[in-house]
């Protein structure tokens, strides 16, 4: 036979990365774009709080107590205009909340990385090694578990009392669990592939095994739950301080501000506590689409 | 049977020494015991006294029996406060807190299970997105915002119902109680509806998810086609079959209420035991704090254990399954 068909040169398939792709899956919902700008907008302005408010506003001597209790919008005695009001100190609120919500951010963002990392660790020992390791960790998740968050973190405050690191370890306590049982559910499932028994086959350590081999694959859940988490810290963080068993008064964050408004709340001036609030639940809100898109994208049984 | 149960019982009972041995070692071994059991007001010659009433001044594991003695015995001190024993200051403020928990878990089905129902029966009309809207915002809202807002429109701007407090009380089975008259109901209203949010947004998903399933179920298209009407189906068959793990969900669920309770008794001032936890928190009335601990962990063991027993009870399987595990 001499006209042997060419074989068709292999379709030069656009290369999408699969990070790309997840990416543009990502972008095709409006909604978890307008959450992600309003997080990015939120986490800038959170970090560069000093720089960009108009007066920093636990400096008492850029307080003028003339200016206390002023409604949105009103103009200060040196002609700034308050655009969200002023405390009973005559603390620009537009700042304050800036800097409450540098702190929550701060507090959420610390206490579910470390929480991350010590689920995590924890979730892929219970799984590769099995047994012994595996009943004991996963019994003190599942009792942990079986009390509410918000519980488990008042009675740890009020052991250790206030203050923003103990605030930060009682949120990791709670948050953990949830981070163990997420890896481990994954990355049982990922023990039994053929990869894990060969890179043991090459004589690498447990930890590298678990770490380097095992712990990668089964990050796309946990990235979902982490997210998620955030939006969930933020939330206790705020109820905390609310209660008054969170952060210190002279670091407030949103929680402690709407608190500090809640007495005047009664009396009409209503924006002490609101704006806080709105800010508050704009973080969140913005949080849980973001998050809700990537378990759509990141969930392979949910690919069309 | 009877060993399920006692096993069961065992690890129950693990469960509530494992906390009293956390409670003691977060009090005695990490904090300063003279500090948390002893007021801070209190003279040198009353801490002397005090301290070697609670044995203070012996070691540690010694310290521990006690504990343990005084904690079978349900005495947990006296409140620096009230005076009186911490446990007795807690149980007076328990009926306000179940009254609230009851009454809000009682709204809770009462609209949930209608919403999720429809939520299922159209998941793609408006109405259908529109609930499940709600639902997130429910569960991803924190509680002391949502009970904010809740004071801001109806107690502040439109004056419909008071801002908090408990109002007015009757006498029912040796207990004051607020609903039985109108006053009480009327203070009742916004703290119970804040507490039952959380769980409604939780019962609408459940009861939606049921709902879908069950719609699609052989039975569903026979009693259809045996000429019953749309709402028969509905309210016989379909609510029928949903409400089964609506209401395990929400028997396992109480105990997360009366926690829960903590943030909308404080939003609320409404006087029941979270209240008091906070209050004695910022008063560092620390006997009171522990006997609230110990309290919660015992009422959460205790529905667990209970619930575990039914589903026992109710579901072959998991009895079989115990079984097959010995």
């Amino acid at each position: 036979m001499t006209d042997i068909p060419n074989p068709t040169p292999p379709q030069k398939a656009k290369a999408i990365s699969p990070l790309r792709a997840s990416m543009l899956d990502f972008a095709a919902s409006p909604l978890a774009m307008i959450g992600l700008f309003v997080m990015l907008v939120m986490a800038l302005s959170a970090i560069f709080a000093p720089w960009i408010t108009p007066q920093n506003p636990y400096d008492l001597s850029q307080l003028s107590i003339m200016d206390n209790n002023m409604p949105p919008g009103s103009q200060s005695f040196t002609g700034q205009t308050y655009w969200l009001g002023t405390d009973p100190q005559g603390r620009d609120m537009l700042s304050a909340i800036i800097y409450g919500l540098r702190m929550s951010l701060m507090v959420a963002v610390t206490a579910t990385l470390c929480a991350l990392a010590i689920g995590m660790a924890m979730g892929i020992m219970a799984a590769y090694f099995g047994g012994r390791i595996d009943t004991l960790i996963m019994r003190v998740v599942d009792l942990q578990l079986s009390f509410p968050a918000i519980l488990v973190a008042l009675i740890l405050l009020a052991i250790l009392g206030k203050g923003v690191d103990k605030v930060i370890i009682a949120l990791v306590i709670v948050q953990w669990a949830y981070y163990a049982r997420t890896v481990r559910g994954s990355a049982l499932v990922e023990r039994q592939r053929d990869y894990i028994a060969a890179a043991r086959g090459l004589g690498l350590g447990h930890a590298r095994v678990m770490f380097r081999h095992l712990l990668p694959n089964t990050l796309p859940p946990l990235i979902v739950v982490a997210t998620v988490q955030i939006a969930q810290a933020i939330a206790l963080e705020a109820t905390l301080s609310f209660l008054g068993v969170g952060v210190p008064v002279t670091e407030p964050s949103l929680g402690l501000l709407i608190a500090n408004g809640y007495s005047y709340l009664l009396s009409g001036a209503y924006w002490i506590s609101v704006y806080p609030g709105i800010a508050l639940l704009v973080a969140i809100i913005a949080i849980n689409l973001v998050g809700d898109q990537l378990r759509d994208v990141l969930n392979p049984r949910l690919r069309r | 049977m009877v060993a399920y149960l006692l096993r069961r019982l065992g690890q129950s009972l693990l469960a509530v020494i494992a906390m009293a041995v956390l409670v003691f070692i977060g009090v005695y071994a990490i904090g300063n015991p003279v500090d948390i059991l002893i007021n801070p007001e209190a003279t040198e010659r009353q801490r002397l006294e005090v301290m070697e009433r609670m044995g203070l001044d012996r070691p540690l594991w010694e310290q521990f029996w006690v504990y343990f003695g005084n904690l079978l015995q349900g005495d947990f001190g006296r409140s620096f406060v009230y005076g009186e024993s911490a446990m007795s200051v807690i149980l007076q403020r328990l009926p306000a807190t179940m009254e609230l928990a009851l009454f809000a878990l009682v709204l809770a089905i009462v609209f949930g299970v209608p919403l999720g129902v429809i939520a299922g029966l159209k998941p793609d009309t408006i109405t259908g997105r529109s609930i499940m809207a709600g639902s997130i915002l429910g569960f991803s809202l924190p509680n002391f915002w949502q009970g904010l807002m809740m004071i801001l429109i109806f107690a502040v701007f439109l004056g419909w119902l008071p801002a908090g407090g408990r109002g007015q009380t009757t006498e029912f089975l040796g207990m004051r109680v607020s609903f039985l008259n109108a006053d009480g109901l009327k203070h009742m209203i916004l703290p119970a509806i804040n507490l039952a949010l959380f769980k409604m947004a939780l019962v609408i998903r459940l009861a939606r998810a049921g709902t879908r399933e069950v719609m699609m179920q052989d039975y569903i298209k026979f009693a259809r086609a045996k000429g019953l009407s749309y709402r028969r189906v509905v309210f016989v068959h379909v609510l029928k079959n949903i409400m089964i793990p609506v209401v395990t969900i929400l028997g396992l669920e109480l105990g997360s209420m009366i926690a829960f309770a903590v943030v909308t008794e404080t939003v609320f001032a409404w006087p029941g035991m979270g209240k008091l936890l906070i209050d004695s928190i910022n008063r560092l009335d620390r006997p009171v704090i522990v006997a609230y601990l110990m309290l919660i962990v015992f009422l959460f063991v205790l529905i667990n254990f209970l619930v575990d027993l039914l589903y026992s009870a109710l579901d072959p399987r998991v009895r079989l399954a115990q079984r097959g595990a010995q």
